[in-house]
């Protein structure tokens, strides 16, 4: 039995609280506002003197949370000094280690097998508080326990994108040209830290003076932890709403004002193609009513960087009877890395899709790196296709006798290997497999560096359609069209499905989410999905996504990813739409019915 | 959650002494009551398993169009019934706005009406708000967005019914059958404001089960709507919701009109000062309009709500546009 006392103690749970002198302590030593990060270049003062226009406005972004379907939690199991552990996590090998140094073991001796995973998002690295329990207790118990956290529990513990307050200046000159950028933001992400949003400011156009100063604010709340492009829709929301503004009062067409601003030359012929598909000339120029409902139209730019890194090692393995298995110790989270793996594999063998089997999930494989920061595709692709391409060359070898020809003339397609020069002197695979002596034949592959190529950004916009009904402030978004750089597409299905989540998750942070604490008791008071709303089948907007596909030269496979350029930009999108719709900016997320009636000055 | 059995009465009889014992809950669709039992808010020994007895899941209508609605008829079924349809609409459209698909083919009517607030405090286990018992509504100094604009204190839930409002705009009564016979009243006088008892929301006593609901026709050429206005499109509560069964004589005066409304108090608001701008006019938009804003003149929000009462009005305006036959633009 174990017995605990508490003893309630001051608190601070909002963060313009925490920020006052006489706030309650978060930490017993340090104050509750962080020392600034200052990035700066140029002259900001001069930048704002040659301004022909300026915005200077506060909007604020609050708390969103992961919300993967599958909780975090695992179920361990051990077998002498052998520690077995079925998790939910984004990255087996981190969590394979920090268990190894918790319980002192041999990484060897640590088993990790994520075989599927409901969701990740940034919340699910390591082995946190839950895994360890988990594998204390079955220590203790002598048998297998299972811990998975409850909903209410996964709210309040493990992890959230921290909240923003952004004032922010910007300045542009009669043609739209950009002369200077400030930014002065707060932001808390409980008593974690992690709450910068100044990244996009710096990225996403072209301006000679900028700014910017981040700090931390805590308050008494569950910790950050990296969400889907940390900082950036936080950003990218302020940002594209101001640009929106200065664009009003310069009388600049908004996608125009992008333009003339955007680096990025994907990005312009990007800009061209979304809006010929979204019909944004028409659409923005022509705002259509009927009775108390406005539509409105939003534009913002993304950006990201998912270009991988070295790491990840993968095995191509052919046995005798014919199958292939494609096996490296990464994680699905949820991207479709099992499908795309098996493809890459299969492509570069020559074989039809269904021969290979993609084995994922495992620590007794290869290495792989953990599935965040849109690594996953573009850094295990290379290395399965190299690996592929290797066991192909020994499967050439093993053909080169039964065909009388030497490796370096044959070809393979369709499961079958021919001489090039004599497309009749043939083997299938099967029957090629048959000759493997002994039982199999394994080659490996690696992610080499990146060799470089086109890597300076991977550009994107993003186009929204909404309505608004203004007697009733309720916001529905229609429809977005979505462009995006991702690099070379394995799989059209899969890549359009991220978009797909991207927007929806952006759909939420814009209109619904928000974690509410109670100044009273500094609870939450909507851990639930029924009471953190969420977006549903009615509040998903038809969603059209094309790819421009840069042969960037990056890779052998040249796989960008794209979990978070694909977010980015959306909640911006719907932003701008809103205050296009009503004629008013709301400022603050989530644009919940009150603040778009306050905005029209109907409450 | 606590560890229950589930019992199966043999009669109604059996089943009203059965929850006239201390600690026992009626099971029904058990959409509501799972959710209690997680937060463990219920904690029962015995589930009641209403499900047990027969016919208490049929729609009977009359010839005239009265209708006699079991309590374990779900609202998909209340839905989709062409006698419903017909004859009161709104009733048919309340239920099929509620929650999702999967929702409506468990959730019953009897459960509908009988089901405990939402409010984020209440449904909170770890606080002990003046509804389970404590001293005080956190709502009142705290997060109140979705609270109640009307009717509200010492407690300011607001009823989470979506078949309420309807049933009282209609007229409906009720039959509740205990462990001292069976007694009848109207919708209207079946639930009650926190002022009352801040613990409950309806005057169901120990051992009492709703039996039927009985929804008279309503009068001749009368005309009736439903509207919600949700934050979320899919599977949300309303932010306020409207009800209207008007009726119009020879000359097109309004001779008849029920104004409900749902979400905005402890208990279906109905807005007689609102019906009665209504009475011997004319019905056009700037009427709506006059009755929609005498509806809501009562209206007392909290901190955070205010915003609650232009959505009520709009939601009461439209209504009676919609039952009245006149476009409302939205539509």
């Amino acid at each position: 039995m174990i017995k605990v006392d508490y003893a309630p103690m001051p608190f601070v749970v909002a963060m313009e609280d925490a920020m006052r002198p006489d706030a309650p302590a978060v930490f017993e030593s340090g104050a509750n506002v962080g020392s600034p990060h200052v990035n700066e270049t140029g002259n900001v003062a001069a930048g704002f003197e040659s301004a022909e226009a300026s915005v200077d406005a506060v909007y604020t972004t609050p708390v969103q949370t992961h919300v993967s379907l599958e909780t975090h939690g695992a179920v361990a199991s051990w077998n002498g000094d052998e520690l077995t552990v079925w998790c939910s996590t984004q990255g087996i090998f981190g969590v394979r280690d920090d268990l190894a140094v918790h319980f002192s073991l041999p990484p060897e001796n640590v088993r990790v097998i994520t075989a599927y995973l409901g969701g990740g998002f940034g919340s699910k690295f390591g082995a946190g508080h839950e895994v360890i329990i988990a594998a204390e207790l079955a220590r203790m118990a002598r048998a297998p326990v299972k811990l998975m956290l409850s909903r209410a529990e996964e709210h309040v513990a493990t992890g959230n994108r921290p909240s923003s307050r952004q004032h922010v200046r910007i300045g542009a000159a009669r043609d739209g040209a950009l002369t200077a950028i400030e930014l002065e933001q707060h932001g808390s992400g409980g008593i974690g830290g992690g709450s910068g949003s100044a990244a996009p400011y710096l990225a996403l156009y072209r301006c000679a003076n900028f700014r910017t100063r981040e700090r931390n604010v805590y308050i008494n709340a569950g910790p950050a932890s990296p969400m889907r492009a940390p900082g950036w829709p936080q950003g990218c929301f302020a940002l594209e709403l101001a640009i929106d503004e200065l664009a009003r009062k310069l009388n600049l067409d908004r996608l125009e004002m992008r333009r003339r601003n955007n680096p990025s030359p994907v990005r312009a012929l990007e800009f061209d193609l979304g809006a010929r598909a979204f019909g944004w000339d028409e659409r923005s120029r022509t705002p259509k009513s009927r009775g108390p409902i406005r539509r409105g139209v939003g534009v913002a730019s993304a950006a990201w960087h998912g270009i991988g890194a070295s790491g990840p090692q993968a095995q191509c393995v052919a046995y005798r009877d014919g199958r292939v298995a494609v096996r490296i110790g990464t994680q699905d989270v949820g991207t479709g890395t099992r499908t795309i793996i098996a493809m890459v594999a299969a492509e570069e063998l020559g074989l039809p899709l269904r021969s290979v089997t993609a084995e994922i999930g495992d620590t007794r494989y290869l290495f792989s790196l953990p599935s965040g920061g849109s690594m996953t595709a573009p850094s295990t692709t290379p290395a399965v296709r190299q690996a592929a391409a290797h066991l192909k060359g020994k499967l050439m070898r093993l053909a080169a006798p039964a065909l009388g020809a030497s490796p370096e003339d044959l070809v393979i397609s369709d499961g079958v290997v021919r001489v090039r020069a004599e497309p009749n002197r043939a083997i299938k695979f099967a029957d090629l497999c048959r000759r493997i002596p002994g039982d199999s034949l394994a080659a490996d592959g690696e992610h080499v560096p990146n060799y470089g190529g086109y890597s300076m950004t991977q550009a994107g916009c993003q186009f929204a359609g909404v309505e608004v009904d203004i007697e009733t402030g309720i916001v529905r978004v229609t429809d977005f069209v979505a462009v995006h750089d991702a690099g070379v597409i394995v799989d059209p299905l899969t890549a359009r499905s991220q978009v797909n989540g991207g927007i929806i998750m952006g759909v939420g942070f814009a209109l619904f989410e928000d974690r509410r604490l109670d100044p009273q008791t500094g609870l939450m008071v909507n851990p639930t999905m029924d009471d953190y709303k969420l977006p549903g089948v009615f509040d998903t907007p038809e969603i059209r996504a094309y790819f421009v596909e840069v042969a960037n030269g990056i890779t052998n496979t040249g796989v960008l990813g794209m979990g978070e350029a694909v977010h980015v930009a959306a909640t911006a999108a719907i932003g701008c739409a809103v205050a296009d719709a009503i004629g008013a900016p709301v400022r603050d997320l989530p644009l919940t019915p009150d603040r778009v009636l306050a905005a029209i000055g109907a409450v | 959650m606590k560890q229950f059995a589930v019992v199966a009465p043999a009669d109604l009889a059996s089943a009203a002494r059965m929850l006239a014992e201390p600690n026992r809950s009626a099971l029904a669709g058990g959409v509501d009551l799972l959710d209690l039992l997680k937060l463990e808010l219920a904690a029962p020994a015995e589930l009641v398993n209403l499900k047990a007895l027969g016919g208490l899941d049929r729609i009977e209508s009359a010839p005239g169009g009265a209708l006699r609605i079991g309590p374990l008829v779900t609202l998909n079924q209340l839905a989709a019934s062409p006698a419903v349809r017909e004859r009161h609409p709104a009733l048919a459209d309340s239920a099929a706005q509620a929650a999702t698909p999967q929702v409506r083919n468990l959730a019953t009517v009897g459960g509908n009406l009988a089901q405990r607030p939402r409010c984020w405090y209440f449904r909170n286990p770890d606080i002990v708000c003046l509804k389970k018992g404590g001293t005080k509504c956190y709502a009142v100094a705290g997060l109140n967005r979705y609270h109640a604009i009307l009717g509200g204190g010492p407690s300011f839930i607001v009823h989470p019914s979506n078949l309420a409002p309807a049933l009282v705009a209609y007229d409906a009564a009720v039959t509740l059958h205990g462990p001292e016979g069976a007694r009848k009243i109207a919708v209207g006088d079946f639930f009650t404001l926190p002022k009352i008892d801040p613990r409950r929301e309806n005057v169901l006593k120990p051992g009492e089960i709703i039996t039927a609901i009985e929804v008279p026709a309503p009068p001749a050429r009368a005309r009736s709507a439903y509207l919600e206005a949700r934050e979320k499109q899919s599977f949300d509560w309303p932010l306020a919701s409207a009800v209207t069964v008007i009726g119009l004589n020879r000359a097109d005066e309004v001779a008849y009109a029920r104004i409900v409304m749902g979400a905005v108090a402890p208990i279906p608001w109905r807005a007689p000062s609102a019906e009665k701008v209504l009475l011997g006019a004319k019905l056009d938009r700037a009427l709506a309009d006059r009755a929609a804003q005498a509806a809501l003149a009562g209206a007392a929000p909290l901190a955070h709500n205010a915003y609650k009462i232009p959505i009520a009005r709009a939601m009461v305006r439209r209504a009676i546009l919609r039952a009245g036959g006149i476009p409302d633009e939205t539509a």
